[in-house]
């Protein structure tokens, strides 16, 4: 496997998703490429992080105005 | 097994299907439960598009009423969410759209560019680099981060990765076929991790440190 070639699988790599023969294959290419190795690391760190830290969260007290302003509209019918 | 597994599986109905059908039949309070679910959500997608915190708030508001006034055209054969997503977005891009004075915005444009399927910056991070700055300050550089990228590679990353949407439910509320919301996850992931690199690689000195090649510019 290349690098390319592993690059092109990654996503599939990171989703868990690839077959058990692409699977020892993939393992074989990031033991003998730390470039690989660190990129999948890295990237499957980047989803980690962007997911337990939401950004642009609602604060409660926009969210309850928001939702009140929403809800008396849609009982007027809108 | 399997096959009975997937039968049962594909006969389960969701619970927004049951909350729709009662706003349907005039339960208002029912759509207040659906507006409670996806309200968060669906101010993120906004701000992701739109980049700015009052188009975000009229956005959702928007996109609510509409569902709410179009629920009888709703046909059931998608998901509540993935049809309240793609009003989302259209409004998201509607309202960008004013803000540019009518430039053509979409979460179709043309992204034939390499930029970020080759990863340059190959250093490793620190171990949890995350916990070397306060929330506010990580907050700041994921908001950082993300902003730079086109808007349809922020949406099937938030989607998709945040919200955990499957890739075909994130190609039907998008409007993509899903090669398309494949190639842009991808240069999503990649370009962030890329721009994340220069924050997060091990300090000089830290064992392992490898050299920095971080790109100057986010």
């Amino acid at each position: 496997m290349t690098c390319t070639e592993f690059i092109a699988l990654l996503d599939d790599i990171i989703d868990d998703s690839v077959a058990a023969e692409t699977r020892a294959e993939v393992e074989k290419h990031m033991h003998k490429c730390g470039h690989c190795e660190v990129v999948f690391n890295t990237t499957r760190k980047t989803i980690e992080i962007y997911r337990s830290h939401q950004i642009y969260d609602l604060p409660n007290d926009l969210r309850e105005r928001l939702h009140a302003a929403i809800m008396a509209r849609c009982k007027k019918g809108c | 097994m399997t096959t009975i597994q997937s039968i049962a599986g594909q006969d389960e109905q969701h619970p927004d299907v049951a909350l729709v059908q009662r706003v349907r039949d005039g339960d208002v309070s029912a759509y207040d439960t659906l507006v409670r679910k996806y309200e968060r959500q669906i101010f993120r997608i906004a701000q992701h598009i739109t980049q700015n915190r009052e188009d975000a708030e009229d956005v959702m508001q928007d996109a609510f009423l509409k569902a709410y006034e179009k629920l009888e055209q709703f046909q059931g054969n998608s998901k509540f969410y993935t049809w309240l997503v793609r009003i989302a977005v259209n409004e998201s891009l509607m309202r960008l759209r004013k803000r540019r004075t009518g430039k053509m915005v979409s979460i179709d444009e043309d992204l034939e560019t390499e930029e970020g399927t080759v990863p340059r910056d190959l250093a490793d991070w620190a171990p949890d680099p995350e916990q070397n700055y306060t929330q506010s300050e990580l907050g700041q550089i994921l908001e950082k981060t993300i902003k730079g990228l086109p808007p349809g590679f922020k949406v099937v990353f938030e989607l998709r990765d945040v919200q955990g949407l499957s890739t075909e439910d994130t190609a039907e509320a998008l409007g993509l076929s899903i090669p398309a919301v494949k190639s842009r996850l991808l240069r999503a992931r990649l370009q962030l991790r890329e721009r994340l690199s220069r924050y997060f690689h091990k300090k000089p000195g830290s064992r392992q440190a490898g050299p920095k090649v971080a790109r100057a510019e986010l």
